[in-house]
């Protein structure tokens, strides 16, 4: 396949007006090229994936449509005509619907009062309530998920939520909608109804710009594929013509053999268990096993009570029953802080929420735990904490400048191996990982399942939570089904496909051990 | 690259340093006037150059006011005249009056004086004005050649003086200390109202417990000692209840600290029995404020040690990262194994043992309990903090920048004082700096942190 072929063929003569045109956008950031010479095209009706790593600049991309970033070099038409993007209402009034990842929500207000907002005539214009309520219900009817406009945002669900930002970007008019990471939060059926909404806008003859890291949904969803790496642009080709293996070769820049690294290990004994934990609706009666050198996987839809189960193990809640043995000892962990001198460790899915302060410096995030082995006198020793760190920025091979860099400022993947150094630190016996590859490109994706696999091999028991099946499939040596609070299963990794797992966890299936 | 980076933090960090040094130049500069040294020193730079011109070979009547600062001047005057070999014919301390009367005496002895020696103040005395020079000489000849000899005068700014900014730094201790206390509060992303208050329950609690309990006027220094620990246990204590319930109850601490300031008031009063002042007996009460340590008042050496010890506290150890910890993202904190709970209680225990401190430091100055003591300060407190460039959101501070900040405060105070501006006006400039320095410190923050991917 020639490098641009495909898009030269895209250009044909019966090939519709261009909806979206953005020429030669460049823009730098003090010490980083985010954008050289990026170049997109949109046209109606159609899908298109921008795919890249993290930090290969599709967030800057897509805010410079947005108007937060003003370019420094490039051109943005909109139908042809030239357009200047200086604001986000300048985008809005354009025509372009942003729905970032962090929903703009006011949770306060309902779902009508939020497509609405801003819309007022004037702050002081009287406000036709049914008149909102009519159109609101029809917007909800035109993306085929009726949601109740006199909800409050605070109670809908995320894949509802998402719904209203729709709504409200068609409410703007929008013939441009962009979404970025839209599935990150939802669960496997809301995925699927998220799917028929993008092939709705589509029929409609909107232009949507799709960012995901799933390529599950890029092989659904995209007509066309538009690749960013470290700022260039990589190209945009026809979806059909790429395989999955292509698709990651252009992102990363190298070909990834698997997905997954291949590993045997042998296993050893029985290093945690846990015995009828229960905790209110979300857990009930919750046993199970891990052995050293295993990598357990936990499955389940969201909701299923995986992450309040974990939380009970790492101290971070407290069970109402049941009981926690490690290496035989029964435990009685009430705070974190006793869970982590046990040595469990959990790693949460909410990186930047919970697993990290994200103001403070990598060291600072690393050495928190751990402050005891640094301190002699009362005092902490900043040289000793940075040897100790400087380890594992070696052996973790995290992407920083130094121990002084903001952990806000680092890729998704670094963020997560700083977390993880900083219970290596702590010599974490159990290690839970909780959606651990959550918003991570592939390249560092794969980094960290190597990671896992060094930790099991070294005697570890890993419990791994995840929601994408391949994941679960990949790395577990056996899989915890949970369903509803309850567990629904064990599996054995061996020969099991996704439908095996789904099954138990949709509880189409009734409870089986092995 | 990396030395720009330097800078950078630099000014983020400290970048308050330079408002404080800009104000005070500016202050500086307002308040040049004529300065006319009265101190020992000048006296004995006087003295020599007086032998130095004249020669050794004169006659020279030493005059200062009766007070114990002149009788210093006069004794370094006379001495240093004597040294240089000229005679003195008298040390004359007093008023013009009693000068008069030794002039006429020592012109009826036939005494010959050829100098007045003594400073600014004196020489413009009516009695050594020239026509009553002329006068003088006319009746005696021993006083035909009487002449004035002064220190020369210079202009300085009156801020500048040692005086004045000791001043400054004892008047603002107080505040400094609670906006320790407060800084750490702050930095937790919460609030303390309750100082200013807590301050004045300090002070009528030490004085109720000398009276009441400890002895009263036979009240030794050891029972002051005691009254002062009991003051501070309570504002301590008074922290730790605010504390629980911040944590316990999830009550915001602004709610918290909004009643504690009210009930902390109020029992002032209670204790105080409605009176404006507890008057305390005890001799030693006022050694407190009025000593000091190599000529440097204690109150000020006091702030200076705490200022020193939290900025340790605060960087190196493992409590002063918890509090960082807690402030910049409680859950992670807690997920982390940080003791949150404990954390959170003992920074308002350490703001309220601050405020304590204010109090206790309040009844040993006033020499009573002050109900009304510390009214308003917890504004002027936070206002330090904030000036100094902590961050209300939490998360981000510094206890040197706290230190700046109160600085600050002090001297814009001081120098409109100086400027002769009315309390009301005084208000006004004192919340628009305030205003226009949180602001600085804003646009700062966005010149240096630019907008990232």
């Amino acid at each position: 396949m020639a490098e641009d072929s495909s898009l030269d063929n895209l250009d044909g003569p019966n090939r519709p007006q261009p909806l979206l045109e953005m020429s030669n956008v460049s823009k730098s950031f003090p010490g980083v090229r985010a954008l050289a010479d990026v170049s997109l095209t949109l046209y109606p009706g159609e899908v298109l994936a921008l795919l890249g790593e993290n930090g290969a600049g599709k967030s800057t991309l897509i805010k410079t449509l947005g108007g937060v970033h003003t370019p420094d070099a490039g051109t943005i038409s909109i139908e042809g005509q030239p357009i200047q993007i200086d604001s986000p209402t300048a985008s809005q009034q354009a025509g372009v619907g942003i729905i970032y990842q962090e929903f703009n929500l006011i949770p306060g207000l309902t779902a009508r009062e939020n497509i609405f907002l801003g819309q007022e005539a004037s702050a002081f214009s009287w406000i036709g309530k049914r008149h909102e309520h009519e159109q609101a219900e029809e917007l909800f009817s035109r993306i085929g998920v009726p949601v109740n406009p006199d909800a409050l945002c605070r109670d809908l669900t995320v894949a509802q939520q998402q719904v209203v930002e729709i709504a409200k970007a068609l409410a703007l008019k929008a013939r441009i909608v962009v979404m970025d990471e839209p599935s990150a939060a939802l669960t496997p059926r809301e995925v699927e109804g998220l799917y028929q909404i993008v092939d709705e806008l589509r029929r409609q003859g909107i232009g949507i710009i799709y960012i995901s890291h799933r390529l599950d949904e890029i092989d659904r969803l995209a007509d066309r594929i538009m690749v960013l790496r470290d700022g260039q642009d990589i190209g945009t080709r026809d979806a059909k013509s790429l395989t999955r293996d292509k698709v990651i070769e252009l992102m990363v820049g190298r070909s990834l053999d698997n997905e997954f690294p291949d590993e045997t290990r042998p296993v050893g004994e029985v290093r945690l268990e846990v015995t009828n934990l229960s905790r209110g609706k979300a857990v009930q009666d919750v046993s199970f096993k891990v052995h050293g050198g295993e990598i357990l996987g936990v499955a389940g839809l969201v909701g299923a009570g995986r992450t309040e189960t974990v939380r009970l193990l790492f101290g971070a809640d407290r069970p109402d029953s049941g009981a926690v043995f490690l290496d035989g000892e029964q435990l009685q962990i009430r705070t974190p802080r006793q869970g982590i001198a046990k040595g469990i460790c959990l790693l949460t899915e909410d990186r930047k929420g919970q697993g990290l302060i994200l103001g403070q410096t990598v060291q600072e995030n690393f050495g928190l735990p751990n402050l005891r082995d640094f301190v002699s006198g009362g005092l902490i020793r900043k040289s000793t904490e940075t040897a100790a760190f400087d380890r594992y920025i070696e052996q973790l091979q995290i992407k920083v400048t130094g121990g002084g860099q903001v952990a806000e400022t680092l890729s998704g993947g670094n963020q997560q191996k700083v977390v993880l150094a900083k219970w290596l630190q702590r010599n974490a016996e159990v290690i839970i990982f909780d959606e651990p590859t959550r918003g991570i490109d592939v390249g560092a994706k794969y980094e960290i399942y190597l990671l896992m696999n060094e930790l099991a091999r070294q005697g570890k028991a890993i419990i791994m939570i995840s929601s994408e099946l391949p994941e679960v499939l990949g790395m577990s040596d056996r899989i915890l089904v949970m369903h509803e609070g309850k567990v629904a299963g064990c599996l054995v990794n061996d020969e099991v496909s996704q439908e095996d797992v789904m099954k138990l966890a949709t509880g189409t299936k009734d409870a089986v051990s092995v | 690259m990396k030395k720009q980076k330097y800078i950078r933090v630099f000014l983020v960090d400290y970048g308050m340093v330079f408002v404080l040094m800009a104000l005070c130049i500016l202050i500086s500069v307002l308040t040049i006037s004529d300065m006319h040294p009265e101190d020992p020193a000048a006296a004995r730079s006087l003295a020599r150059s007086l032998v130095k011109e004249v020669g050794s070979d004169i006659n020279v009547l030493v005059v200062a006011r009766k007070t114990s600062a002149d009788e210093a001047y006069a004794t370094a005057l006379q001495d240093e005249l004597e040294a240089g070999g000229a005679h003195v014919v008298a040390v004359e301390l007093g008023t013009p009056a009693t000068l008069r009367t030794r002039l006429e005496v020592l012109g009826q002895q036939d005494e010959r004086v050829d100098f007045v020696a003594t400073h600014d103040f004196s020489s413009k005395w009516r009695v050594l004005s020239s026509e009553s020079r002329q006068e003088m000489a006319s009746l005696y000849p021993a006083l035909s050649k009487l002449k004035i000899a002064k220190p020369p005068s210079y202009r300085w700014p009156t801020f500048l003086t040692a005086n004045n900014l000791i001043g400054i730094l004892n008047q603002n201790a107080p505040i400094a200390i609670m906006a320790i206390g407060m800084t750490l509060v702050i930095i937790t992303a919460g609030i303390d109202l309750s100082v200013g208050s807590l301050m004045a329950l300090a002070a009528v609690v030490t004085a109720k417990s000398l009276e009441s309990y400890l002895g009263g006027e036979d009240a030794s220094g050891l029972s002051v000692v005691f009254a002062f620990l009991i003051a501070m246990g309570v504002c301590a204590l008074a922290g730790v209840f605010a504390g629980v319930i911040v944590t316990a109850f999830k009550v915001p601490p602004f709610v918290v600290t909004l009643g504690l300031m009210m009930v902390a008031r109020g029992m002032s009063y209670i204790l105080a029995g409605g009176a404006d002042a507890v008057k305390i007996e005890a001799e030693s009460i006022g050694t407190l404020y009025s000593s000091s340590v190599l000529g440097i008042p204690s109150q000020i050496v006091l702030m200076v040690v705490l200022f020193i010890v939290a900025h340790i506290v605060m960087n190196h150890t493992a409590f002063g990262r918890y509090v960082y910890a807690v402030g910049g993202n409680e859950t992670a904190a807690r997920l982390s194994g940080v003791p949150v709970v404990a954390v959170l209680i003992a920074v308002y225990a350490i703001c309220g043992l601050a405020a304590g401190l204010a109090g206790v430091l309040d009844a040993s100055h006033f020499g009573t309990g002050r109900p009304k003591a510390g009214e308003f300060y917890e504004l002027q407190v936070i206002a330090a903090v904030v000036v100094g460039g902590t961050s209300l959101m939490g998360g981000e501070g510094k206890i040197f920048g706290t230190f700046i900040g109160a600085l600050i405060l002090g001297v814009i105070q001081n120098g409109l004082n100086m400027a002769g501006v009315d309390s009301y006006s005084q208000m006004v400039i004192y919340g628009a700096l305030i205003l226009v320095a949180v602001l600085i410190d804003q646009l700062k923050k966005k010149v240096v942190k630019p907008a990232s991917s």
